[in-house]
């Protein structure tokens, strides 16, 4: 249920954006989604269906970029993405810091006809 | 045709939270926006810190149905707005707009306590001074692991229930670990808010934040 309200914001800021270009059908629309938002593709998807009915965005295809988090090794100066229950680099096995990257949540693009 | 647009999805709420942080900074009001699961503590630490804070403090509690926490705020007269958010597992930043319009409070430090959820209160900005991330002893050492984004945005990081440690494997070393990796910034505080352990520490903190808060404006 977490991605109720930000997919409501994408239905929304597209149809504002459609209707002052006078677009009648928006036929895909690509969205950057960083790993650390914790927001899930497959949800965002299912809103989008309900959300979308009636709009110039109904059908439109959900294109998702997805940005992994980066981390940049303390001892090594390696840059590696996480593991599962770890954030060691998995080069040297020391702890790192996380990148400005990955908290991303932003409409790149939409295709119109 | 390819149309681009590079907006941010979460750009109407941001709006409104700069606008929070204007009408707070005018009442000279340091915000404190407190995020952690259910039953994590966040209630019983917000009472017990303010009995230990010498300057006034007032709450925004948020819930999504009920308003248990705010009567427990208002038996101690400490000024509290409640927000019901009908299923939301969030606070937004136009609900703080609208309670920082009724609660009459000025000159302190609001304390909102959002919805038990670790993942969209760390999404959605408020116009706070900073976030304060809660995780207990019970629940687990692997918070910042499953939470990333919380932690890598807290100013601060409470682990309460530390009563409890005897009890539970929770492996600080671990937990600090994960924390340290997202923000090598974040203060980590570890309280009891049954006992009471470690809140004259954290209440000297936060006072030192609010003092340079009013200082900077
Ligand atoms: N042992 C112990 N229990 C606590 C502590 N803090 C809160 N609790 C208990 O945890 C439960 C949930 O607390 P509450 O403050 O309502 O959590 P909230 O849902 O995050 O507001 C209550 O039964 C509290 O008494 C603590 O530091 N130690
Ligand atoms: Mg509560
Ligand atoms: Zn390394």
């Amino acid at each position: 249920m977490h991605e109720l309200s930000i997919t409501e914001s994408i239905v929304n800021m597209v149809s504002d954006e459609a209707k002052k270009r006078n677009v009648n059908k928006v036929t895909k629309i690509n969205i950057v989604l960083g790993e650390l938002t914790g927001f899930e593709e497959e949800s965002i998807r299912f809103y989008f269906d309900v959300l979308s009915e009636g709009t110039p965005l109904y059908g439109a295809k959900l294109d998702f970029k997805k940005v992994k988090a980066e981390f940049k090794c303390r001892s090594c100066g390696m840059i590696y993405n996480r593991g599962n229950f770890t954030f060691k680099c998995p080069y040297c096995g020391s702890s790192g810091v996380l990148i400005e990257k990955g908290k991303e949540l932003y409409i790149d693009s939409i295709d119109v006809e | 045709m390819e149309i681009k647009i590079i907006k941010d999805v979460l750009e109407a709420n941001n709006n409104i939270a700069e606008e929070n942080k204007s009408i707070k900074d005018e009442r000279k009001i340091m915000m404190v926006n407190i995020i952690g699961s259910p039953g994590t503590g966040k209630t019983s630490f917000i009472l017990k810190l303010i009995e230990n804070m010498d300057i006034p403090c007032g709450v925004i509690e948020g819930d999504v149905a009920s308003d248990i926490d705010a009567r427990k705020m208002a038996e101690r007269n400490i000024p509290v707005v409640q927000i019901n958010t009908g299923g939301a597992c969030h606070l937004n930043a136009y609900s703080i707009n609208k309670a920082l319009s009724t609660l009459d409070f000025e000159g302190g430090i609001l304390f909102i306590e959002n919805i038990g959820n670790l993942i969209c209160p760390s999404d959605f900005e408020l116009g706070e001074d900073f976030k304060l991330a809660m995780a207990n002893v019970a629940e687990g050492d692997d918070k910042p692991y499953k939470y990333p984004l919380l932690f890598s945005k807290a100013k601060a990081v409470v682990i309460n229930k530390i009563d409890l440690l005897p009890y539970f494997d929770f492996n600080k070393q671990y937990f600090y670990d994960g924390v340290k990796t997202l923000n090598d910034e974040a203060e980590i505080f570890e309280v009891s808010s049954r006992t009471g352990e470690g809140f004259e520490v954290l209440a000297k903190w936060l006072k030192e934040k609010y003092d340079e808060y009013v200082q900077g404006k």
